[in-house]
């Protein structure tokens, strides 16, 4: 891919930002710009895994919400568990109470995903219709399995104290967790991009997206390395899911169902196993979602299909393909 | 010929899916020898190729290399016995830089300085290409990549699918020039290649393939030299290529 075609999809994202400055007063515009971003991070997080099974070992794992519910189940419970340290005016309190919360939900969204890896998407390798309609009845089951655990019912997830409330930046109001949660996922994602390009291993990872026959062929084990890499993407799909339920203050069972369309909107926007196309992709549906809800709210729930169609017919595999970074 | 062959395929069978496209494959590879495997389009010479590094599985017949069977072996085991391959498509990440192609050529300890230096030697335009995405170089280019790729560490076997495909005369040149290298240095090689004049010049040993069996084996230069045999078995001689 030349240079051009990735400052392009940088651009493009720029170019949205600029549309709903010129189209809106600049206090509405930063405070749904931070909402934008806060909400394309958290995509982000979710599909980043998501992607790269794709690309690695062509899954498509319509299962990867239930990783998202699980984890935000998790986060909900660590946060109903230490009530103290959510209510805590100290930061150190709170900071520690969101480290908990995410290693909870890491760890049982990994523990998930390492399960039905082995138990399940190793017998559906390379058969499509199979990969879907397994993974569709898990997430069905998982949701099942959710409600027996924690109950048909929204559960509360209450923000740390020291995170409610908003900055006020330039007249405009800027909710805190908003800027922790796009902080932390612009930190992940230059930690993501930090391995795939500088790490053995992430070179092996970003050769196997593009031809995993020839990376076998040079003497790689593909599928240790694809388990691996599913069990990361579901930690990661987890974090994603706690810190959307603790941005939405609730969770519920459906959770990850209710986010499967947007997640793979997301990776196909970006283009199948591409990180750094399902980031800008994810940014993109975090900024028109906020603008287009702003501006014309009867079309809110249209414009991230509009936006796919549009992206798709000027770049049919997505923003970047399979390769880039 | 009397010493043991480094490869041996002994009515080796290959289906691919319906198809049954090595239908009793045997041919045997030297030590430090290069040998040419010649055919018409559609004979199974990449079958052939595909099958040896495990890529397709024989469903009858024996592969030794050495004293490994790797009919029971998957690709990366194969690979790991000392066997690089070099595909038709060439198999460059296009998405990766230069660099870190030849850097999945090595082992887990990454570059060696003296093997990188002699590489970076035979093919200097690598050292120019650096840090390039490997899919903005040309055709030429991606295959030495490609085979300066497999040449980065000490090799028992290259297996190489017809590398001269699709290339300028100067670039074929450039690709003879390292098959000689290699060739003097003590490689052993089995290559694929359309381009008789090339298979002429590098080849020891020849076997000729038609529909999924080795019909014809022979030292290349008696091959090269018996213009009615090329005719009958590939449809063309060597005149035609000079």
């Amino acid at each position: 891919m030349k240079p051009s075609e990735r400052t392009l999809p940088v651009l493009l994202v720029l170019l949205i930002a600029a549309l709903g400055f010129a189209a809106m007063p600049f206090t509405d515009w930063l405070t749904l710009s931070a909402a934008g971003l806060a909400m394309g991070m958290m995509l982000f997080l979710m599909v980043a895994g998501l992607t790269l099974i794709f690309g690695l070992m062509d899954v498509l794992n319509f299962a990867h919400g239930a990783f998202i519910t699980f984890g935000a189940f998790a986060a909900g419970t660590v946060f109903a568990r230490f009530p103290q340290l959510v209510a805590s005016d100290r930061w150190e309190e709170n900071f520690l109470i969101l480290a908990l919360a995410a290693l909870a939900a890491a760890l049982l969204s990994g523990a998930l995903g390492f399960g039905f890896e082995r138990v399940a998407i190793r017998r559906v390798y390379g058969a499509h219709l199979r990969q879907i309609l397994l993974t569709t009845g898990a997430l069905i089951v998982a949701e099942q399995l959710a409600i027996v655990i924690w109950g048909p019912d929204a559960i509360p997830v209450l923000k740390p104290a020291g995170l409610r409330g908003s900055f006020l930046i330039a007249g405009a109001a800027i909710e805190k967790y908003r800027v922790v949660a796009a902080l932390f996922g612009l930190f992940v994602f230059l930690l993501l991009q930090g391995i795939l390009a500088h790490t053995r291993i992430g070179i092996i990872v970003r050769a196997g997206v593009e031809n995993r026959e020839m990376v076998e062929a040079l003497g790689y084990r593909i599928r240790p390395l694809f388990a691996g890499v599913f069990v990361a993407g579901a930690a990661l799909a987890g974090i994603g899911g706690a810190m959307w339920a603790t941005y939405a203050a609730t969770v519920t069972a459906s959770l990850g169902s209710d986010l499967t369309v947007l997640i793979f909107i997301v990776v196909i926007i970006g283009g199948l196993g591409s990180v750094g196309g399902s980031f800008l992709g994810a940014l993109l549906v975090g900024l028109v979602t906020n603008y287009v809800g702003f501006l014309a709210p009867k079309l809110a729930l249209l414009s991230n299909i509009l936006l796919m169609a549009a992206i798709l017919l000027w770049r049919p595999r997505g923003l970047l393909a399979a390769g880039g970074r | 010929m009397t010493e043991q062959p480094l490869l041996v395929l002994k009515g080796v069978h290959t289906h691919i899916g319906r198809y049954h496209i090595l239908q009793g494959v045997d041919l045997e590879v030297y030590a430090q020898r290069v040998s040419v495997l010649l055919g018409r389009n559609g004979a199974g010479k990449t079958t052939t190729l595909r099958t040896i590094l495990g890529l397709w599985r024989a469903s009858a017949g024996e592969i030794s290399f050495d004293q490994h069977r790797l009919n029971t072996l998957d690709p990366p085991a194969i690979a790991r016995l000392g066997i690089a391959y070099v595909p038709e498509n060439m198999g460059i990440f296009s998405g990766l830089s230069v660099r870190e192609n030849l850097l999945l050529g090595t082992g887990p300890k990454g570059f060696r300085n003296s093997r990188l230096e002699e590489v970076l030697a035979s093919f200097p335009l690598l050292r120019e290409k650096w840090n390039l995405p490997a899919g903005t170089l040309s055709g030429g280019q991606k295959q030495i990549l490609a085979i300066a790729r497999a040449m980065m560490l000490p090799r028992r076997l290259f297996v190489v699918d017809e590398p001269t495909k699709g290339l300028a005369p100067a670039m074929v040149d450039v690709l003879l020039d390292a098959f000689l290298r290699l060739k003097e240095g003590g490689a052993t090689i089995l290559l694929v290649e359309q381009n008789f004049a090339m298979a002429a010049t590098l080849g020891d040993d020849a076997a000729v393939m038609e529909d999924g069996r080795i019909v014809h084996v022979s030292s290349m230069a008696a091959l090269a030299q018996d213009e009615a045999l090329q005719t009958r078995l590939l449809g063309l001689s060597l005149a035609s290529h000079q």
